[in-house]
Formats: structure tokens, sequence, C-alpha cells
């Protein structure tokens, strides 16, 4: 995996949109994936526009694989635009839709048929290419809408919340589609959702009222919100390591979980994910049906309201992992908390989803060692 | 579901007596009998020919010209689109009598191009040429109005995923815009017909009434309205049944679609 920070930049974004009070920095290197987090109103989808060259910028440069896009109309820019909505051509058959962009780019009629057949085969949904868009239910409209912008052959692939109009039970697989596309592509991804941004990019930029006030390897910012934002929609617990069947291992740190939609293989990488309001502190470990109590060394205690955050690490150094509770003030008050205390952390293995992650797991073992 | 208030019925039901009564009196004088003879006389099939042969021909002007029209006025912004398109609209409003002596004084002989066109060899007034104008004249707005209206309707949404899929501008336009509005373009273009099938005022003031040239339809029924009101009535029931046919070829293209 690469930085955007170190490796070789493909996308150099570097513009302001005035009238939207929009000035951000970004950068994309080669088959890195990164999300735009942030606020509805944000200036993400200006970002994704003017990047698509819908939205002319006032001031700045962006520039594609060396390519400056300044003056370049839409349609030359090797940049596909995935929306919220499939927006699937309503007069053309899913085959159709998908055989749009390489008939634009020249391919011939039967060529270009092919090529829609092999890319509809790839997410999924080889046999509905007779339909037209009405026939298609929401997940099946968007698989189509994802292979027809593969099919154009973008440097640059623009997601805008794919997943934020489809029906909770069919967003896991496509999530799980657009992992198996994401890896190895230049890509940016627009989401509310921390679990995509975890699962599909490799870093995290969270852009809040037009400027960009954070940003970092995506179980960083996840772990560690330093933004507002991304505080509100993260600060969840990530245990990244090997999945052995029952448990997600990192150093002595064992979290057992139920595997996803997408689960990992015995002996892969894999990251165990769950939410601080899931962990339950106490004194000595407790019996009972919980199969997770991990002890731990509260390092912190931050006040959120009338609750707390409780910090704290688990395992031996130099391995340690972080994990953070939420606690009610009562129950820190009755525990008597400060840092530097021995608990135990105590989570439900119900409440721990665990996700095949190689794209997930390789940022946390780089970022523990700043860990305090 | 809110029921409308009875009151309301009354004068719905006036309003649509208003309008079919007339038709229903005007069948009834119908001389049966010599229907056959009266239609196919040499004048009224004459009539009926050229009105069909210029309607259509004006009706392929209009989506020539109106569909980038309402392209234009859909999908650009620029300065004084407002004024331009209330008076593109023009036509709708001023007298079609008006609209004839405008188109003469501006393709007549001594007209503004006149001079021009003479010099050129070209002689519109009084032609089937100006019949075709003084239809397409009155009939342009009819599409505009129908098409710009389904344009804006559909928006801009499918034509910005079409170009990022690397789609240039007239492929767009061919392949997304024209078919997403192809039931407004369809409508609009039915109106048009329709539109210069009755055209009279523009048509006799510009084009004139000369059998098998300038004289159409309506045109015919006028003249004939005093020397032979039989074949006047004979000829204004074709009209009505040709305007009826249109108007179902329309709905049922528009529900294929």
């Amino acid at each position: 995996m690469s930085s955007g920070e170190n490796g070789e930049a493909s996308l150099r974004y570097d513009a302001t949109v005035a009238d939207r009070d929009v000035a951000v920095r970004l950068r994309v290197a080669e088959g890195e994936t990164v999300a735009l987090l942030g606020p509805n109103g944000a200036g993400k989808s200006t970002v994704l526009g003017v990047i698509a060259g819908l939205v002319t910028p006032t001031t700045g440069q962006v520039s594609l694989a060396g390519r400056d896009l300044a003056g370049v109309p839409p349609h030359r820019r090797e940049v596909a635009l995935l929306a919220q909505e499939p927006l699937l051509f309503p007069h053309l058959t899913a085959l159709e839709n998908v055989a749009f962009g390489p008939r634009s780019h020249g391919v011939g009629r039967q060529e270009a048929r092919a090529l829609a057949r092999e890319w509809l085969d790839r997410v999924g949904v080889g046999d509905l290419g007779s339909r037209r868009p009405r026939q298609l239910s929401g997940g099946q409209a968007q698989r189509v809408a994802v292979a027809r912008a593969l099919a154009a052959r973008p440097r640059l692939l623009l997601l805008d919340e794919p997943m934020a109009a489809l029906d909770v039970d069919v967003a896991p697989a496509l999530r799980h589609l657009l992992r198996t596309v994401l890896a190895d592509r230049t890509a940016v991804v627009v989401t509310h959702d921390a679990l995509d941004a975890l699962l599909l990019a490799d870093r995290v930029v969270v852009v809040e009222g037009g400027r960009v006030v954070e940003e970092g390897p995506t179980a960083d910012v996840l772990r560690r919100p330093r933004s507002n934002f991304a505080a509100r929609i993260a600060g969840l617990n990530l245990v990244a390591g090997r999945w052995n069947g029952e448990a997600v291992t990192q150093g002595d740190v064992a979290v057992r979980g139920l595997p996803s939609d997408d689960p990992p293989g015995q002996g892969e990488q894999a990251v165990a994910v769950f939410s601080p309001t899931a962990v339950s502190v106490f004194r000595e470990p407790p019996g009972g049906s919980p199969r997770n109590a991990l002890p731990a060394t509260v390092t912190e205690l931050e006040p959120l309201g009338d609750r707390f955050r409780v910090r704290a690490v688990a395992g031996r150094a130099p391995g340690q992992v972080p994990l953070q509770a939420e606690v009610t003030a009562a129950a820190v008050a009755d525990l008597a908390l400060v840092p530097g205390d021995r608990v135990n952390l105590i989570v439900k293995a119900t409440e721990v989803s665990v996700h095949g992650a190689s794209r997930a797991a390789s940022a946390p073992s780089r970022t523990d060692t700043v860990w305090p | 579901m809110i029921g409308l208030p009875r009151w309301l019925l009354v004068p719905a039901a006036v309003g649509a007596a208003f309008v079919l009564l007339p038709l229903v009196a005007m069948v009834s004088r119908v001389d049966w009998g010599g229907f056959g003879s009266l239609v196919t006389s040499e004048s009224a099939r004459d009539a009926l020919w050229l009105s069909l042969r210029t309607s259509t021909c004006s009706t392929l002007a209009c989506l020539v010209l109106g569909v980038p029209m309402a392209a234009v006025l859909a999908r650009i912004d620029f300065p004084g689109q407002g004024l331009l398109r209330s008076l593109v609209l023009l036509p709708l409003v001023i007298p079609p009598v008006v609209s004839g002596i405008a188109l003469l004084y501006t393709f007549g002989r001594r007209g503004l191009l006149g001079h021009t066109l003479d010099v050129l060899g070209v002689e519109v007034a009084f032609t089937t040429t100006a019949v075709i104008m003084a239809q397409t004249f009155v009939a342009l707005p009819f599409l505009v109005i129908s098409l710009e209206g389904a344009m804006r309707t559909a928006g801009q949404r499918y034509e910005v995923v079409a170009a990022t899929l690397g789609a240039a501008p007239s492929t767009v336009f061919r392949r997304v815009t024209l078919p997403l509005v192809l039931p407004g373009l369809l409508s609009g273009a039915v109106l048009a017909f329709a539109r210069s099938l009755g055209e009279f005022g523009a048509t006799i003031t510009f084009a004139g009434s000369l059998q098998g040239t300038t004289a159409t339809l309506p045109i015919q029924i006028y003249l004939e309205r005093v020397t032979d009101p039989d074949a006047a009535v004979a000829l204004s029931l074709v009209l009505v049944v040709v305007a009826v046919l249109v108007i179902g070829v329309a709905r049922t293209g528009r529900s294929a679609v």
C-alpha cells in the first residue's frame, strides 16, 4: 500500500471554489483509495465535481497522472463517477448501459457488448443484461452502475456515497463488491460511514467547512479522531491481526467476534471492529456469557457530556492495543477509575464484527507505535 | 381520495358541451348522400393532399430548427434568455394574419430579403414553399415550448453520467438527451403538425389561395363556405377526422415509449 503523501501522486488536487468556500488539498497515489469524510455541505461533492470537470475551480490546479485537467471537458478526463443513485439510462438495457462507455470510446458494437457482458459477470449480475433499469432492484441496479463505471476504463473512479441509497440488507454485499473492485484502483470515496471508510479506503481525509481538518491512514483516523466530525462517526475499537477461526489476535490480545458477510479465511489478516458503547469496564474479571475479557490499563478519562470515554491499552508493549469504552459518569465514580488502573474490558462476542481486511489490517500495525 | 366540490361539475359540463355541441351540429349538417363526391372532387383532393404534404414538411422544419432552439433555451444560460424565449413564443399570441404580413415584408418581393432572393432567382411568396414557411412560423413555438419543458424536467443528471463515461457532447445529445425527452419531442411534433394542418391566416396572407399550390384544406373550406356550403361542411369533417387520427397516433406512440 502506498501513501499519497510519500508515493507518486496520481491525482494532485489544490483548488479553491470561491462561491462555495471550498479550498482543499488532496493527493491520491496510483492504486490508492482515499475516503473523503465530512458532514453535509462540507464541500465533498464540490471536490468530486471539480475533479470530474463539472465545477470550475476559481483558482488552483488539478492534475491526473501528470496531466493538467484545466479546461479538459468531462468526457476527456478519464474520471468516472458513481453516485448514490445508480442513474442507469432508463431507455437502455443493463447490457447497453455497461456498453455505453466502451461505445463512447469508439469500441465496435460487438466488442463493446462482449466487454459489457464480462463486466456484468464480474459484478455478479451476468444474467440480468437484457433487463431495463426499472426491472432491477436497487442493489442490482447499483451493481450494473459499478460495471458501467468500470467498463469505461477510468484512470480515477469517484464514488459519491455509493451505498447511501441502498437498503441495509443489500449494502454489505455491495460493499464487498466495491472492496474487490477498488483493490489496486485509484479512487476517491465520499462517505458518512466509518465502516465504509475502514473497509474501502487506505487513507481518510476529513473535510469540514470546506477545509481539510484531518487526514491520515484510515485506522488512525477512525481510532483516534481529532476532528469533530470524525469523532462523531468514528472512535471505533479496531483490533487488527490474524483470524484463527474464533478470534482476531494482535500480539497477546485476542478478540472473539462474529465474521461479517465478508469473512476472512483461517490464518488470514482480519480486523475486529466494535463500538466503545459495547465495552463495559470491570475491576475484576466477571463470570457469565461475555466471551471477551481483555485485561487493560486505563490511560485517559475523557468526559463526553454525561458519559466518559475510558481510554486504555491492552497487551504488552510494544504491541499494545489501544481500546476505548464509553461508560456513564456514575460508573466511573463507582469504580473510582483513574489513569493507570488495571481493569478488565468486557465485550460480548456478538458485538464484535470481524472483517477480512488485508487493506485495513496493514495500517494499524504501523500506527500502533505512535499510540501513547 | 378527496372528492371535488359538486358545483364544479356544472361549469365543467357546460364547457364540455360548448366544445362538443358545434361538432355535433356540423356533423348533423353533412350531406351524406353527396359526401363521397364532395370530398373526392379534384379541388378537395388537391387541398387535402397539399395540406398533408405541407404540414409534414413544416413539422420536419420545426424539428430541424426547434430541437436545437429548445436545447439552447433549456441547457445554456445566457443574458437575455428570458427575452429571447418570449420573442420566440410570440407567434403563439400574435394573430396569424399579422404573422403573414410580417412574413410577406420579409420574404415577399418587396420585403427585407426579397431583393436578395430575387437576385438568387428564388421567389417565395405565393408558392407552396410560402405555405410551408407560414406553417413553420406559427407551429415552431409549440414544439420549442413542449421540448424545452421536457428537457428541463429530465434534468442533466444522466447527461453528466454519460459525459463522465467518456461520451462527447454530440454522443450525449444523440444517445441520452433525445431518447429521454422522446415523449416530449413526440407530443411537440404532433402539436406542430396539428397547428400546421389548421393554419389559415398566415398562409392566406403570405401564400394566397391558388388551388393545388397554396390552397390548403382550411383555405379551401373558407373559399367554398359561400359558394358550396355542403362541400365546406364535408371538408370540415375530413379535417376533424384527420385531426382525431393525429391525436390517436400520438397517444398510442406515447404509451409505447
